[in-house]
């Protein structure tokens, strides 16, 4: 499903700052994604790739700037917001004492999902026989993401929030995983996926971020990607914002290349070429 | 909210079940720490008896403190916490949920320290009514005030030792409430005396399952 540019996006953050104490994790970040698109996040280790995530999930405060997701502010409104948002992160957010089964239906009750799709979503990510059984404190890490992923195919929900969703999964699961992508962003969902795993997410994102010291540096639209992106104007930080992290590498294009390109709407996904071979153009922002 | 509540209550409980901490470990944790309360006080049966409502009380507030902490900590693994945030429940149906399965587990651990008092100290109730009411009204605010403050030091490193802080002056008005109805219920004949006291325990309860409903959101989120 292609995203309506007449639509109000999903996600918008303007100029948002966001602090962990003094430390800034977020230093003016500027970004819209509508409906239906799916945007890579990329960066180096401490870039504030999860922080952005945490913050359209409502779970970190910005200092300053706005933040609002389907329209909403996401702390002030944050029990209408978070029903429609399923967060991903590092942590798989299981209880250990609790059977698999257990696990995934609390989660899916807590969030108002209908509990009707549990089995559905066990099922497609190889969570069937003894394995629903099986108290969460045996599971193995790759296991346990594996339970994370049928909460979110469960719930379903209108955003997706996926921080590196590959790591630790086996090759089936990360052919599930890119599967659901898929069907979420033709269903009208929106996913915003952080990850270093670029051979993964490339060919299913419709447009890339690069983040860099808290900020976003650089966009660039994927020419392979099965959702073209409405263009999206990403702005020079805020005076007085703070600094990005200087240690932090430089963009590889030089500045002063042209703005991002949209990819026409009803393009098709390109064969299986590189990863690079699929990139669009680099906008340098910072 | 009381969908929220049920859900979260079961999740806790069955947890217990599953770990069975309270049972074995929190239970004899206060059987012991009546036991060494009776050594401290001699062979006299007629003062372990004298004494036996406040010991009562203190073992008490010591296994809520033990219980509070096993509470906060099932939320500390694995970014559990956050996936309760995430989930969008309502705040207080969270509160009371997570209230109402440490009252649960509270009510066993005092039938087994009551068991305990009576055998230990050779405590004699007259009037069990009053002491049936005076546990009942004391772990529902013995819940309600941990869950708050369990929250309050939940995303602290030094919950541990912090916790304890926090709490035990907090609910000394419970220590004292509980004992003067015991000592009531003991004496006989006297239940007014003892009723007294339970209007303060459920003031107590009323002021702080008012507070925990309102605050206990915002308590979490900046946790």
């Amino acid at each position: 499903m292609a995203p309506a540019a007449s639509l109000p996006p999903v996600l918008s953050l303007h100029d948002a700052v966001a602090l962990s104490g003094r430390f800034p994790l977020l230093a003016g970040v500027d970004l819209e994604v509508g409906r239906g698109e799916t945007l890579l996040v990329e960066g180096p280790n401490g870039a504030g790739k999860t922080s952005l995530l945490r913050v359209c999930a409502g779970l970190v405060p910005v200092a300053s700037g706005e933040v609002a997701v389907f329209g909403l502010d996401p702390v002030r409104r944050r029990s209408q917001v978070r029903r429609r948002v399923g967060l991903l992160s590092h942590a798989s957010h299981l209880y250990d004492d609790l059977t698999v089964r257990e696990n995934v239906r609390f989660s899916v009750r807590a969030a108002g999902a209908d509990a009707g799709r549990i089995d559905g979503a066990c099922e497609r990510l190889g969570l069937t026989g003894r394995l629903l059984k099986t108290s969460a404190s045996k599971l193995s890490a790759g296991q346990r993401r594996r339970v994370a992923l049928a909460v979110l195919a469960a719930r379903w929900p209108e955003l997706w929030l996926l921080d590196e969703p590959h790591a630790g999964l086996d090759a089936s699961t990360r052919t599930t995983l890119n599967e659901m992508i898929g069907e979420a962003s033709s269903s009208g969902a929106t996913v915003v996926i952080a990850s270093h795993e670029f051979e993964f997410v490339e060919p299913l994102a419709s447009r890339a971020v690069t983040m860099i010291g808290g900020r976003v540096t650089a966009e660039r639209t994927l020419r392979g990607a099965i959702i073209p992106a409405p263009s999206s104007p990403v702005t020079a930080p805020a005076e007085g914002a703070p600094a990005p992290d200087a240690s932090a590498p430089a963009p590889s294009t030089p500045a002063g290349s042209t703005p991002a390109q949209s990819t026409p709407a009803g393009s098709t996904p390109a064969g299986p070429a590189s990863p690079r071979q699929l990139e669009g153009p680099v906008a340098h922002v910072a | 909210m009381w969908r929220d509540t049920v859900l979260v209550a079961g999740k806790d409980l069955r947890i217990e079940a599953r770990s069975r901490v309270a049972l074995s470990q929190v239970a004899p944790f206060g059987v012991v720490a009546l036991a060494l309360f009776a050594f401290a006080l001699g062979p006299d049966r007629s003062t372990m008896a004298k004494g036996a409502p406040g010991l009562f009380w203190v073992a008490v507030l010591f296994c809520t403190v033990l219980a509070i902490q096993r509470s906060v900590s099932v939320e500390s693994v694995d970014g559990a916490r956050d996936g309760l945030r995430l989930s969008g429940l309502d705040p207080a149906g969270l509160f009371l949920g997570k209230s109402v399965a440490v009252a649960a587990q509270l009510l066993v651990l005092e039938a087994v320290l009551g068991i305990g008092v009576v055998v230990l100290y050779g405590a004699r109730i007259e009037v069990p009514w009053l002491v049936v009411a005076s546990c009942l009204l004391g772990t529902a605010g013995l819940a309600a005030v941990g869950t708050l403050y369990g929250a309050l030091s939940a995303g602290l490193r030094v919950r541990e030792t912090l916790l304890p802080f926090l709490l035990l002056p907090i609910a000394a008005p419970v220590l004292l409430a509980g004992t003067r109805i015991w000592q009531a219920a003991m004496a006989g004949g006297v239940p007014a005396d003892g009723s007294q006291w339970l209007r303060l325990l459920a003031v107590f309860d009323a002021v702080y399952v008012a507070l925990g409903i309102v605050v206990y959101g915002p308590i979490q989120e900046s946790a």
